[in-house]
Order: C-alpha cells, then sequence, then structure tokens
C-alpha cells in the first residue's frame, strides 16, 4: 500500500472527534469474502469502517470491483457481512427495512403499478390511511416533476422519469438514510446532468441523509459533503474528502477551480495508486 | 427510395413490417389455398366421397344437426367438461405454481414428482379412470385435469420463477415482509405470464376432452364424431373437428382479450 493508503480505523477516530452523540450511519470493521466457483476466497470489502452523519451527502467513489455498491447492500440489509457491524440511527442492521430506502442502478419501478401507485407502495405496506397517503404522493410527484405523469405505467416512461419515480418512492417512506446505487449511470449524459440537479434541489429541500455510490468523480464532488475514496482487491476506503464548495450548488461549480483540483486529487488516487494494476 | 419501400421488397425484409391490407390477404391466401385444395380434391372427386366430402356437404351437416338441436347439445357438454375441468386445475395450479416457483423448498418437494408425473402419456390412464369413476362427466374432467394441471404447475412455476430479484429487493426496502414480496410483487408481476400459460393449456384441454370423448362419452363433439365413424358419416366428422378448432380459436381470442385487459401495463 502507498503512502496515500489510509487505513480505516485511523479514519474513524478522525470522524469520532465530531460533536454527534450517534452517526446515522455507522459501518464497523466490515469485510466481506466471497468463495469463487474456483475454490478461492475474494476479499470484496476489508474490515471497512466509516460513519455518516445526520443530513450528510456521503459518496463513495471507486473503480469496479471495489465493493461500494456491496456495501450498500449490505446496509441495506440485503446481503449479510461475513464480519462486522453496521448501525443505521444506532440500531444495528439485521435484513432489510423501510428506514433504508434505496433507489437502484437498474429499473425497478414495479411495472404493473401506476407511478402514483409505485410512490405509494411503500406507505401501503404500512398501512397508511389513504387520506395521509394521497397527500405525500402529490408533494413527491411535484417534487421529482412528474404530476402530468402520475397515473402512467413505466413502459411509458424515460430512464429519467422512471429513476426520478425511483427516488420519489423512496424519500415518500421517510426513511433514515437514502441509499443510492449509482442511480444515474445508465442514463445519457445530458439526462444524467438533469438528475443530478433534481437532486441537488430535492436534497436542498429534504436534507436527507444519503450515501450515493458513483464511479463518476464529477458527479461525486458535484453532489457529495464527503467522498470516500475506494480501492479495489481488496475493496477498502482509501481516502476520505470534505467537498469545501458552499449549497446550494449548480451544475456551474464543475469550472469552479476548487472542484478542479478535488477532481484531480480524486482522479490520481483512483488511477495512480501503486496497487492498480 | 419508392423501391426500397415497396411492399413486395418489405415482404423480402427480415424483420421488416409489412402493410395491413399484405398481412390481410397472405392470411386469408392460406384458407382460401387450404379450402380450394379441399374444394378440388372433393368436388373433382380425387378422393371418394366416403373419405372426404364436399365443403357443401359439411355446411349442410352443420345445418341439419343445428336445426334439430344435436349440434347445440354436443358443443355445450363439451364446453361443459372443458371449463370445469380446466377452471378446477386452473384454481389449484396458480397459487401452487406461485409458491413453487417463489420457494425453493416447494420446489425442491414438488418438483421430481411433477416432472415425473408430467411425462406420463394422459392416455394410459384412461383406462384407470374408467374403473375409479365410471363413464361419467366427472370422468372426462378428471381426464382434463391430469393433463394439464403438471403442465400448468411447471409452466407458472417458471413463470414466477423468473421475476427479478431487483423488483422483490426493490419491495423489501420500501418495507415490504416476506409475505408481501410474494402477493404484492411476485404475483402481480406473474399475471402476464399466468394468463400465456392459461391460454396455451387451454388448447392442450380441448386435446384431452376428445381424447376423453372419444373412450367414453355419450355427449359432447368427440362423441359425435365417434359415433359418425361408425355411420360412416364422415362430413359430420368433419363438422366436429372444425367445431373444435373454431371453439379453441375463440377461447384464444378470449385470453388475448382479457390479458390486454387485466395487463394492459405489459402488452
Amino acid at each position: 500500500m502507498g503512502s496515500v493508503t489510509a487505513t480505516s480505523p485511523r479514519l474513524v477516530a478522525g470522524f469520532a472527534a465530531e460533536p454527534q452523540a450517534e452517526p446515522r450511519l455507522r459501518v464497523a470493521e466490515v469485510s466481506l469474502h466471497y468463495r469463487t466457483p474456483s475454490g478461492d476466497t475474494f476479499t470484496a470489502l476489508d474490515k471497512v469502517s466509516f460513519e455518516v452523519p445526520d443530513q450528510q451527502f456521503a459518496v463513495l467513489v471507486g473503480p469496479s470491483g471495489c465493493g461500494k455498491s456491496s456495501l450498500l447492500y449490505l446496509t441495506a440489509g440485503l446481503n449479510e457481512p461475513t464480519s462486522g457491524e453496521i448501525f443505521v440511527g444506532g440500531k444495528q442492521v439485521d435484513g432489510p427495512g423501510a428506514d433504508r430506502g434505496m433507489v437502484f442502478q437498474g429499473y425497478t419501478l414495479f411495472p404493473w403499478l401506476t407511478v402514483r401507485q409505485n410512490i405509494e407502495f411503500g406507505l401501503k405496506r404500512r398501512g397508511m390511511p389513504a387520506g395521509e397517503r394521497k397527500d405525500i404522493v402529490e408533494y413527491y410527484l411535484n417534487e421529482v416533476g412528474l404530476h402530468r405523469f402520475a397515473d402512467n405505467y413505466s413502459k411509458q416512461l424515460s430512464g429519467g422519469m422512471m429513476q426520478r419515480v425511483a427516488i420519489a418512492r423512496a424519500l415518500a417512506n421517510d426513511p433514515q438514510i437514502l441509499l443510492m446505487d449509482e442511480p444515474f449511470g445508465a442514463l445519457d449524459s445530458q439526462t444524467r446532468l438533469q438528475m443530478q440537479q433534481l437532486l441537488l434541489r430535492v436534497w436542498e429541500h429534504s436534507k436527507k441523509t444519503v450515501l450515493f455510490v458513483t464511479h463518476d468523480i464529477d458527479e461525486a464532488i458535484l453532489l457529495g459533503d464527503r467522498i470516500f475514496v475506494m480501492g479495489a482487491r481488496p475493496g477498502r476506503i482509501k481516502e476520505v474528502l470534505d467537498v469545501p464548495i458552499s449549497r446550494p450548488r449548480n451544475l456551474d461549480m464543475v469550472m469552479d477551480p476548487e472542484f478542479i483540483r478535488m477532481k484531480r486529487d480524486i482522479f490520481h488516487q483512483l488511477h495512480d495508486g501503486p496497487d492498480e494494476h | 427510395m419508392s423501391k426500397r419501400n415497396s411492399w413486395l421488397n418489405r415482404c423480402l425484409t427480415p424483420k421488416a413490417s409489412i402493410p395491413m391490407p399484405v398481412i390481410w390477404s397472405a392470411s386469408t391466401l392460406a384458407w382460401a389455398l387450404l379450402i380450394g385444395l379441399w374444394a378440388v380434391l372433393s368436388y373433382g372427386e380425387v378422393v371418394p366421397a366416403m373419405f372426404l366430402p364436399t365443403p357443401g356437404a359439411v355446411f349442410e351437416a352443420a345445418a341439419r344437426l343445428a336445426r334439430d338441436g344435436t349440434l347445440g347439445t354436443h358443443v355445450w357438454a363439451s364446453v361443459e367438461v372443458v371449463m370445469v375441468g380446466f377452471v378446477i386445475s386452473s384454481v389449484v395450479a396458480v397459487p401452487v405454481g406461485l409458491l413453487m416457483g417463489s420457494f425453493r423448498v416447494v420446489q425442491a418437494f414438488l418438483e421430481p414428482l411433477v416432472n415425473f408425473i408430467r411425462y406420463l402419456p394422459v392416455t394410459s390412464f384412461v383406462p384407470l379412470f374408467i374403473l375409479w369413476i365410471g363413464i361419467g362427466l366427472e370422468q372426462r374432467v378428471s381426464i382434463i385435469i391430469f393433463g394439464v394441471f403438471f403442465q400448468q404447475l411447471v409452466m407458472i412455476a417458471d413463470v414466477s420463477k423468473g421475476i427479478s430479484k431487483d423488483l422483490i429487493n426493490a419491495s423489501y426496502t420500501l418495507g415490504s415482509n416476506r409475505a408481501d414480496a410474494v402477493l404484492h410483487v411476485i404475483a402481480p408481476a406473474s399475471v402476464p405470464g399466468i394468463l400465456d400459460t392459461l391460454r396455451v393449456t387451454m388448447g392442450w384441454a380441448w386435446t384431452y376432452l376428445v381424447v376423453a370423448e372419444l373412450v367414453a362419452a355419450s355427449s359432447g363433439l368427440g362423441y359425435l364424431s365417434l359415433k359418425a365413424m361408425r355411420g360412416f358419416q364422415v362430413d359430420v366428422i368433419f363438422l366436429a373437428i372444425a367445431v373444435i378448432g373454431l371453439l379453441g380459436l375463440i377461447t384464444d381470442q378470449l385470453f388475448r382479450l382479457l390479458r390486454l385487459k387485466v395487463a394492459a401495463w405489459a402488452q
């Protein structure tokens, strides 16, 4: 490991100085091992520890195979770590739950439901009365600008629209943390910019704690308060960077010298590491 | 430009769409050819009338049997047996198939047995069923159920097994429990595939009906054609076959309509 490769426990010690009693998300010494078909053990994550305080937009950025998506699935409770613990709101993660909303990389709208019914899905599972549901759905339809499409099925929507519904659907549940797994990765670059702008605006309103996974450095800096740069083989956190650019943000900031400096920094982290292949 | 877009050229291009009139003409042509060949062979007396009736003779038989009510009685007798057998089979196969596709343990429990039974020829069970149940309506219904149920089970299990894990995961992150995942994700997502399965197996139900009626029945279209064979009424045999085909076509279209209506989101 090179000199930039700070080990995760030391980073945690750094964050612990923050005046927060219990962070919204605490990942403690989480490892994930796979057995490959050839019988070898593959270390997807190696004792990863980090914390995300309340109302922070945290971004995991890294090359493919660094385990960033695995971390999200572990936090969502959709997969179990080999060792280590994850706490959300002080409660240890033990299986999936509505307190951890997730926006997936692929399109996961329920195609037999309309946009409105998709947003309503979690509220209905909770047994919320129809009147209350309606207010929440209306609010989020407006937030993501899909009022006109409220009664459309997902096959009538574009990729960007589907991800907007997915964001609304996750937020409607008012989760403790919003997990986003490269949600704009499948979109064309123009739509992606629009979606980033929309997410910035929605986030300003909700100030929801977010853990966002991407391999796009611009996206990480544009959206994040704090960026965890990850490395592969084994998957681990190499560097933690705070984004010193004030909010509310807009797309113009990609020309900001501070932005470009950070971008260069992260670029070198990702591509010049002594352990990259 | 105009040459590339000519309908003839489009007909010869793989996967190219063709104008509606061409589609209709092609479909009509197939029928015209079949009926034309039939007319030439029968009216031209290439095949003796004892073996191949003329189209006119079949129409006359249809008119005769429709007038005296025989046709209606036999059609209704067959439709009743098919419906009863098919509905009983489907009502059980849909939920069990969904469970089989959703839970590995149900699959492990049922699959080897079902696959064994599935490959047994239904016809070999007819004597046994006659021995057990007699030759009444129950016997014919049982044969249809036996012929259709196990196929439906496997096909519906496959449909529900194919539902994307991502949809189920998404529902978990929205607060679904495991029962919700089956009832509110796997079940509704399987509806188009289930309707397709029902449409296909409905055709098989008609096949087994005729098998059952040929062996032991006192009414129904299979019985009608068996009786006609004994009296060398080849025109009535043709009529029975045509009516079965027509009924099959109608149920097939009904299922298409139902799918458009119930699963408009999937089309």
